[in-house]
């Protein structure tokens, strides 16, 4: 089992070469492969941060000069010069606004860590201090009391993958029950295509505002979390349009051969469901949920950023808004987070395909 | 053709008292289509006694697969009917079993269940344990009792369709259809199929009609060579008898001084 997992994630053949080498295994074909699978990334990612910093750089500079002009412009030579020094000296109050650098970007991910490990130990010592009342107040049958500092960047990103997944087993709950009904009848496949193709291309955005009117409603005298509710709900609606279309495709596509052999067996309409319609679509409806799992995680950034519901949709938003030296800084890291969890899921998802598809 | 031969090839026939097992009665077969309708078979008749192995060759796409669908009930029957033991056939069903070209096994499951989701539909009241002893004693005749439990897709082609034949001996249905079921395997794959067919065949007695387009399997297997005109308006256009002694052995047959003057009729058939 141990073993299957790390050739369906792909990481041993990722491994293989290194361990033939120390073997001392056709050195010269593995020593290629290592040039291939690992040097020539590791090129291109200095590369990538090669170019990065060198944009980084001829912005800043540009923006400098502006800065630097527009102090001569409005206060002379002395303010011009002032302005130089300042921006020189690397004080907070005037350095230009534009892309920040690689080292920028690290050292605002570290701060970010710093942050956390801060706002943690608060949250720890805040914990201990109330425990005991909260014995008591559970005892009374009263709510807890709970931290309501700020959250921590990893805070964030812990709420956004709550959200994703509430979004995506939404997706799933709804997409694959629909999916196999309707893939099942002709008739109601025909009935209701215009629904699914006029709703799947709309967007999150619009989703999410009709969502909003729903959920104001409905929960108008509840306390729950509603910028939760409203988040997870709007990124369901937005990513169960690939599971419902593969799973209804998957279910109408049963090999021909397998129908046939249901019909000489005489399987009753339960048996032929969950006996052959289902485990012969599976590969089809895994397919649809890992394509809806990174649609999910996708516009779930766009979704919190104007649901204003805690997570990283928000966290990008704030620091746009905030407009700290490093606030720029913080949103490039917040971006390759994104990116990193984004690829995560999408290889978890690729795992668990893998193993469901049985024509290997 | 010498006249020696000629008895050997229509030898007087002598009354089967067997009863019939299967009647197609004026069957034919018509797809409509924009041009008008196309006929594929008309007017068939065929009369099966219980026990006999039937088999049926004849050009591709003359409409024997699709005799044989219709005798299925996977493929309607637009004129004539079929009755097998007396009662009017009316859709598919587990006592018509067919053994389908590709082998069609559940590849999510291992053999044995292959087995036995027929066996569960034909014997619901038997027991678990008398449920599972007719799946392994068919799958152990086709030789693969040490591979119960393997998944079928991890089966080789020749296994899967040992999988097929044992299914289809396990639902004991009243006529075994054979579509064409080695048509898809290397030649000695399909020797030693032949073989593993004809031995629980064998024991097994049930009339069984096979589709075929290898006239060698047709002599070695079949009691009667039924050979199908080319379509449209497809018909039975000869059938000869292959009064070879049972159990039969293929080295026997090969040599038997009769087997060329049989094979050569056939190929005299398919060549005109």
């Amino acid at each position: 089992m141990k073993e299957r997992i790390l050739q369906l994630t792909g990481i041993q053949a990722f491994l293989a070469p290194w361990i033939s080498v120390i073997k001392g295994e056709e050195v010269q074909k593995n020593v290629q492969a290592l040039l291939k699978s690992y040097i020539y990334p590791l090129l291109s990612i200095l590369l990538f941060i090669g170019i990065w910093h060198a944009g980084a750089t001829y912005l800043f500079s540009k923006e400098a000069t502006a800065k630097i002009e527009k102090a001569r412009a409005e206060r002379g030579d002395a303010g011009a010069l002032e302005m130089q020094n300042c921006i020189i000296s690397g004080d907070v109050s005037c350095q230009p606004n534009t892309l920040p650098s690689p080292a920028k970007v690290w050292d605002a991910y570290l701060s970010l860590l710093a942050d956390h490990k801060i706002i943690s130990a608060k949250k720890d010592a805040f914990d201990l201090k109330v425990a005991k009342t909260n014995e008591k107040r559970i005892a009374k049958g009263q709510d807890p009391i709970t931290y309501t500092g700020r959250p921590s960047f990893v805070d964030q990103i812990k709420t956004s993958l709550k959200t994703v997944f509430a979004g995506f087993l939404l997706a799933a709950f709804i997409a694959i029950p629909i999916g196999i009904v309707i893939g099942l009848s002709t008739t109601l496949r025909t009935s209701f295509n215009w629904l699914i193709q006029i709703l799947k291309p709309v967007s999150p955005v619009v989703w999410l505002l009709l969502v909003f009117m729903i959920v104001k409603t409905v929960m108008s005298d509840s306390d729950m979390d509603k910028s939760f509710m409203i988040s997870f709900i709007s990124v369901g609606l937005c990513s169960m349009w690939a599971t419902l279309v593969n799973t209804s495709m998957g279910v109408s596509t049963v090999d021909k051969d397998f129908v046939n052999v249901a019909k000489v067996l005489k399987l009753s309409i339960g048996q032929n469901i969950f006996k052959v319609v289902l485990p012969s679509s599976l590969p089809m409806i895994f397919t649809g949920l890992r394509i809806t799992l990174s649609v999910a995680w996708m516009v779930l950034i766009a979704i919190e950023l104007l649901a204003q519901s805690p997570g990283l949709g928000s966290f990008v938003w704030e620091e746009f808004q905030n407009g700290a030296s490093d606030s720029n800084a913080k949103i490039i890291v917040a971006m390759f987070v994104i990116g990193m969890i984004g690829f995560m899921l999408d290889r978890i998802m690729m795992v668990v395909q893998k193993m469901m598809s049985f024509n290997k | 053709m010498s006249v020696i031969a000629k008895d050997i090839l229509k030898p007087e026939i002598i009354e089967d008292t067997r009863p019939d097992m299967l009647v197609c009665k004026d069957i034919a077969k018509i797809y409509p289509t924009p041009k008008g309708d196309y006929t594929v078979l008309s007017d068939l008749q065929l009369t099966i006694k219980k026990g006999e192995f039937i088999s049926i060759i004849g050009h591709s796409g003359c409409g024997k697969s699709t005799l044989l669908t219709m005798i299925a009930g996977l493929n309607e029957i637009s004129k004539g009917a079929v009755y097998v033991d007396g009662d009017e056939v009316r859709g598919a069903g587990p006592d018509r079993a067919v053994v389908f070209q590709s082998p069609s096994l559940f590849p999510w499951m291992t053999a044995l269940q292959n087995v036995m989701i027929g066996v569960k539909q034909v014997f619901p009241h038997a027991t678990k344990k008398q449920k599972q002893d007719i799946c392994k004693y068919y799958l152990d005749k086709v030789g693969l009792g040490n591979d119960f439990n393997k998944r079928a897709s991890e089966l080789s082609q020749g296994m899967q369709q040992r999988v097929g034949i044992a299914r289809g001996f396990a639902l004991k249905p009243k006529v075994l259809l054979l579509d064409e079921p080695f048509g898809m395997l290397d030649s000695l794959t399909r020797g030693e199929l032949q073989d593993v067919l004809l031995e629980v065949w064998q024991k097994e007695q049930i009339t069984a009609i096979m589709v075929t387009h290898d006239v060698d399997e047709s002599i070695f297997l079949a009691d009667r060579v039924i050979m199908m005109t080319s379509g449209p308006f497809a018909k039975i256009g000869d059938e000869l008898r292959i009064p070879f002694e049972r159990p039969r052995n293929r080295v026997d047959i090969l040599e038997h001084p009769d087997y060329y003057q049989y094979r050569g009729y056939l190929m005299d058939f398919l060549n005109h």
